[in-house]
């Protein structure tokens, strides 16, 4: 299951950066790329182990289905959040144009 | 030893019976913050003025004999990823540089509702990433037992607050060890609760199914008593546990008699993980093992084999949860936001690339890797099965032992820039992090000195919720040293 022997390029940690909303020198592609590489080299010890037909956790506390009551309890917090906001307008967070050219 | 050696019990009867005024109380404590923080750097900031202001409202509602509380003006220290409405929170991170939240974390409330004065917000490593504090964006915490070295982390600034005498009490978080580390680098008292005991309300997200805020103290007492204070179930966390959480301060002195204590074999003999710890630490280790054994409990070996995989499982599922966590960070609702940029894409790609460090955009990016089409199985999905296998190892444990017992760190408080690769750093939780996997309590107890006479922390363990034993175990421990002169 473990099979990734390959391992880590350049080129995938450039793409990584890029699914992950981040922009790197040409320097950092570098450094992460052998530091990612040996983190990932080192988890590779578990292909030694046998994992067949154990249940994954998720989380260590069985619970499900946690829901409140769908009310209003603080309404003056979205004026405080807004306030927090790098810019704001209208009562909505105010971005950039969304659409148009790349970056 | 410290400059403040009051305990937080021993202030809380004081203000309570009006013997001393929390006024009073929290002069000492600022003085040694004003003397030693230039030196120190614990403190993203210090609230000198409303930790006055709190300590007058306490004293005024002793005056009119209110029940101020268990912790009535006793001063606490919270690490700075605990929303605090309208006061600074930054995760030590340029990307949440001065922005103030506008609600508070349920254990700010707890704490400030049980009667205890907020100082300050500690430093970190950024985001709760690291354990040394050198990953802060604030630059770094020094060990108040000698500068020259890291306090450990990623609550390094709540060790150092409560080792330099800054304040009795803090919290920090635990996601992989964060507050038992730092604890025993800093020769401090530091538990990990059980997953969802406390609630993370207002705790900024790390990895969410790892992640558990707990107590920093002197002694294993004042542990248990804001423990008791922060425990118990919140509506606001759909994480945290529906029963109601027992008090463990009854069980302080209930001793070790016929209890059955298991050292970890693999974390204390020999092995891929025991070969990296200090001598020094093994034979405190093996030490504490005596003393509990002196005290009536009956000691032995347990193996817990696949804890020796808990750093690969550890290292693949905290860093896509954080991935998935830290992708909020976009310059839109909150904190930092780079200008200029042509597009919304381009503004949340500038503003995450400026604001976060290099420790933060490595566990992102190899959460992303993780999760990403082709290596989801591979990595991510095969962690999650080697944490249900840790999980059934530590439960066949507790079958034949009460609690378990291993050293809290590997090595004592170690020189700055001693840890520069990565993966030498994520060593330093091989021990404290199988607990976060699954979710099991912890506590980090100060057992004797080490390499240059530092401190080191012995680490006793319990099954979901069995935070009584940790403090029963500890408070043995902890009165074997006082009572052998170590």
């Amino acid at each position: 299951m473990f099979g990734v022997s390959e391992s880590l390029s350049r080129d995938d940690v450039a793409k990584v950066a890029d699914l992950a909303m981040l922009t790197l020198t040409e320097e950092e592609l570098d450094t992460f790329t052998g530091q990612l590489a040996a983190v990932l080299e080192h988890a590779k010890d578990v292909e030694a182990l046998d994992v067949d037909g154990v249940a994954p956790t998720h989380h260590p506390y069985p619970l499900s289905n946690v829901f409140r009551a769908d009310e209003v309890d603080d309404p003056q917090v979205g004026d405080e959040a807004l306030a927090a906001a790098p810019a704001a307008e209208d009562h909505q967070f105010r971005v950039p144009p969304a659409l148009g050219e790349e970056p | 030893m410290t400059a403040n050696p009051q305990t937080a019990l021993e202030i809380a009867a004081d203000v309570r019976s009006g013997s001393r005024l929390a006024a009073a109380v929290i002069e000492p404590y600022l003085a040694e913050i004003a003397q030693r923080e230039g030196e120190i750097h614990a403190f993203n900031e210090v609230l000198a003025d409303g930790a006055r202001l709190e300590a007058a409202a306490v004293d005024r509602r002793v005056a009119a004999g209110e029940d101020v509380g268990p912790l009535a003006g006793v001063p606490i220290a919270l690490k700075d990823n605990m929303c605090t409405r309208g006061i600074p929170t930054t995760c030590s991170s340029k990307i949440l540089e001065g922005w103030k939240p506008p609600y508070d974390a349920t254990v700010v409330q707890r704490v400030a509702e049980a009667g205890a004065i907020l100082v300050g917000k500690t430093n970190l490593d950024e985001f709760a990433m690291g354990s040394s504090t050198e990953n802060s964006a604030f630059g770094p915490t020094k060990n108040p037992l000698d500068t020259s070295l890291v306090p450990g982390g990623s609550s390094g600034g709540s060790a150092a607050a409560v080792a330099a005498g800054f304040a009795p009490l803090a919290l920090g978080s635990d996601t992989g060890g964060s507050v038992r580390q730092p604890a025993a680098l800093c020769g401090v008292v530091g538990l990990k609760p059980t997953y969802g005991a406390v609630s993370r309300y207002g705790l900024i997200a790390f990895a969410s199914s790892l992640d558990q805020i707990g107590p920093f103290t002197n002694t294993v007492a004042d542990a248990a008593a804001l423990f008791d204070v922060i425990a118990g179930h919140d509506e606001k966390d759909s994480t945290s546990i529906p029963e109601a959480i027992a008090p463990i301060t009854p069980h302080l002195e209930d001793g070790a008699g016929g209890l059955r204590v298991g050292v970890i074999s693999e974390l204390t003999g020999s092995g891929p993980l025991a070969d990296g710890f200090e001598p020094e630490v093994l034979a405190q280790t093996q030490a504490a093992a005596e003393a509990l054994a002196a005290a009536g409990a009956t000691v032995s070996e347990v193996s817990v084999p696949s804890t020796i995989y808990g750093l690969s499982a550890y290292y693949i599922i905290g860093p896509a949860e954080a991935s998935s966590n830290l992708a909020r960070y976009d310059g839109v609702r909150y904190g930092l936001r780079v200008e200029g940029a042509a597009n919304t894409k381009g503004m949340m790609i500038q503003s995450r690339t400026a604001g976060f460090g290099a420790e933060v955009k490595r566990r992102i990016m190899l959460g992303t890797y993780a999760l990403s089409a082709g290596y989801y199985d591979a990595f991510y999905g095969k962690a999650q099965r080697v944490r249900t296998l840790i999980i059934n190892d530590f439960n066949r444990a507790y079958e034949d032992f009460d609690v378990l017992l291993s050293p809290t760190s590997p090595c004592v408080a170690f020189p700055f820039g001693a840890k520069d690769d990565p993966l030498t750093m994520y060593l330093n939780d091989v021990a404290t992090l199988p607990s976060n996997l699954a979710g099991h309590p912890a506590i980090s107890v100060p057992f004797g000195s080490g390499r240059n006479g530092l401190p080191v922390g012995v680490q006793v363990l319990a099954p979901m919720l069995g935070e009584r034993r940790l403090i029963q175990v500890a408070a043995v421990l902890e009165a074997s040293q006082n009572g052998a002169g170590q």
